[in-house]
């Protein structure tokens, strides 16, 4: 049984007078300890597709089975405590964590809601999840505002841990950062995922992250999905018009 | 080639809690009219401010140190505006959401050509035509809100070669854009520039677009210039230590 297995999603958004279809009909699987990208352009659906399966929103028609249970059918209790194991990670952390609060209470806060841990076992706790993002303990008492971006993403991704999730959606989770700090998160990301074999749904626009990152690729156009399968294979040799199009827009260092 | 604009020894700094943090530092460099030139770097590198000194908009309170001159302007230097064409990241954030496109553009052209009001809308609808929009007179007429991310850079581009500058600068002009409609908007840039013999100054993070549309790169580091050179000797035999991890950290689509 894969972990995550979406079938037939499909949501419309309303646009004056008329139904504009934002995702039609989508059907992927993740397996566990796999990197599932989902690739398109501005306005293919994917992010879209990251607020549905995380039911941040509610689609219209199709089945989300997640570790064998469908989301839609959950009640809030049972959907908070799924929480835990499905999280997300955005691509502005500044805007995803409250930029007062210091690195410590951010993580903190789903260890109260998703552990039992008594106090002095999550202090000890947030100490470990921020040296798994590689950062110093110290960290925890400053204020997110204070730190830089590509520390605020660490913090955002050890936060996603906290709960243990079995997946994590990367809603174009690095994509603001700067290249090199890019090239860690991402050598982060794939520790990470061999130490705890969580999943990864990775949503981003970019060809050259996909064949860093991804073991498979799904290629998105108009809410539809138009071209699948191995990540490194889809990138070298893309038979869809916008697999194409994204190959031959990709920027590339001059050769020779 | 002559030089259009000359940094020596170039310093900016602020004065924050009494310290004194310099946001650029002996920075010796030169523009060549006519040429593309590419800045890269990462957050913090200082080349946003390179373009900020270059259109004179640096904060009233930046401290300057050594020298930019303009040689081919002894008397006054190059207006940001008029000879000077800025495009932002952000397209959303420099257009009025207010105004439409067509007068956006016109108020551009009226100020800095002294033609009347009907005559500046005349030149709008041909600047968007310019930066290939499609059906000018609907574009006109939106406002920016209606656009794409895509179209709303490209509005952004007309008004920026709206003064017909001799120098463009655009500062992570396709970043927030993706990979698709980034590829269109540097072959705009490029043929626009081209076209009218206009100098570009391109700033990015990303060394490999950087590659695809300057003659020249220079490399910034915490506010130093670590290494500036023709593309393909930037590319091909870098010589600073940080141009090589920046090369290291593209992300290549092929093999």
């Amino acid at each position: 049984m894969p972990l995550l297995e979406v079938s037939g999603l499909s949501k419309r958004y309303r646009r004056g007078d008329t139904l504009v279809s934002a995702v039609d009909d989508v059907s992927f699987t993740i397996a566990a300890a796999e990197t599932l990208a989902l690739v398109g352009p501005s306005g293919s659906g994917k992010s879209t597709i990251a607020r549905l399966v995380t039911r941040l929103i509610e689609p219209d028609a199709g089945t989300i089975l997640f570790e064998g249970t469908d989301l839609r059918g959950l009640k809030p209790s049972a959907l908070r405590a799924m929480r835990g194991r499905l999280q997300i990670v955005f691509q502005n952390p500044l805007a995803a964590l409250n930029p007062r609060a210091t690195v410590g209470r951010v993580i903190d806060d789903p260890l109260k809601i998703h552990t039992g841990f008594s106090r002095g076992e999550r202090r000890s706790r947030v100490a470990s999840l921020l040296e798994r993002v590689r950062l110093d303990p110290a960290l925890a008492s400053r204020p997110i505002h204070e730190i830089s971006g590509g520390q605020r993403q660490r913090v955002a991704i050890a936060r996603a841990l906290a709960s243990s999730p079995t997946l994590i959606v990367l809603d174009e989770a690095v994509s603001a950062l700067d290249v090199s700090v890019r090239a860690e998160i991402l050598q982060l990301l794939k520790r990470i995922q061999r130490e705890t074999r969580v999943a990864y749904l990775f949503i981003t626009h970019d060809l050259g992250v996909v064949r860093a990152a991804a073991d498979r690729v799904a290629i998105l156009d108009g809410g539809k999905i138009v071209e699948s399968g191995i990540a490194t294979e889809v990138v070298s040799n893309p038979q869809s018009a916008i697999g194409k199009a994204l190959v031959a827009a990709a920027p590339r260092l001059p050769r020779g | 080639m002559t030089v259009l604009a000359q940094l020596q020894r170039f310093g900016v700094s602020y004065s924050r809690d009494r310290a004194v943090a310099p946001a650029l530092a002996d920075v010796d460099l030169d523009l060549k009219a006519g040429e593309k030139l590419a800045i890269i770097g990462e957050s913090g590198s200082g080349k946003s401010t390179i373009a900020l000194a270059l259109a004179g908009l640096l904060p009233s309170e930046a401290k300057l140190t050594g020298s930019l001159v303009w040689p081919g302007y002894p008397d006054r230097p190059p207006r940001a505006g008029r000879d000077i064409g800025f495009v932002f990241q952000d397209p959303g954030g420099s257009l009025n959401p207010v105004f439409t496109i067509g007068n956006t553009i016109a108020e551009v052209v009226q100020v800095n050509r002294s033609v009347d009001w009907h005559a500046a809308l005349q030149a709008a609808h041909e600047l968007i035509d310019r930066v290939r929009l499609p059906d000018p007179e609907l574009i006109a007429r939106s406002y920016p809100h209606q656009l794409s991310g895509g179209q709303r850079q490209r509005v952004a581009i007309a008004a920026a070669i709206a003064g017909r500058p001799l120098l463009l600068i655009a500062d992570e002009a396709t970043s927030a854009l993706d990979t698709i409609v980034q590829a269109e908007i540097v072959a705009l840039i490029r043929s626009l520039v081209e076209a009218d013999g206009m100098t570009l100054l391109f700033i990015s993070h990303d060394i490999a677009l950087a590659a695809s549309l300057a003659d020249r790169i220079a490399v910034l580091r915490s506010g130093r210039l670590v290494e500036c050179g023709d593309t393909r000797t930037i590319i091909q035999e870098p010589k600073d230590a940080y141009t090589k991890q920046l090369l290291r950290a593209h992300l290549a689509v092929e093999a």
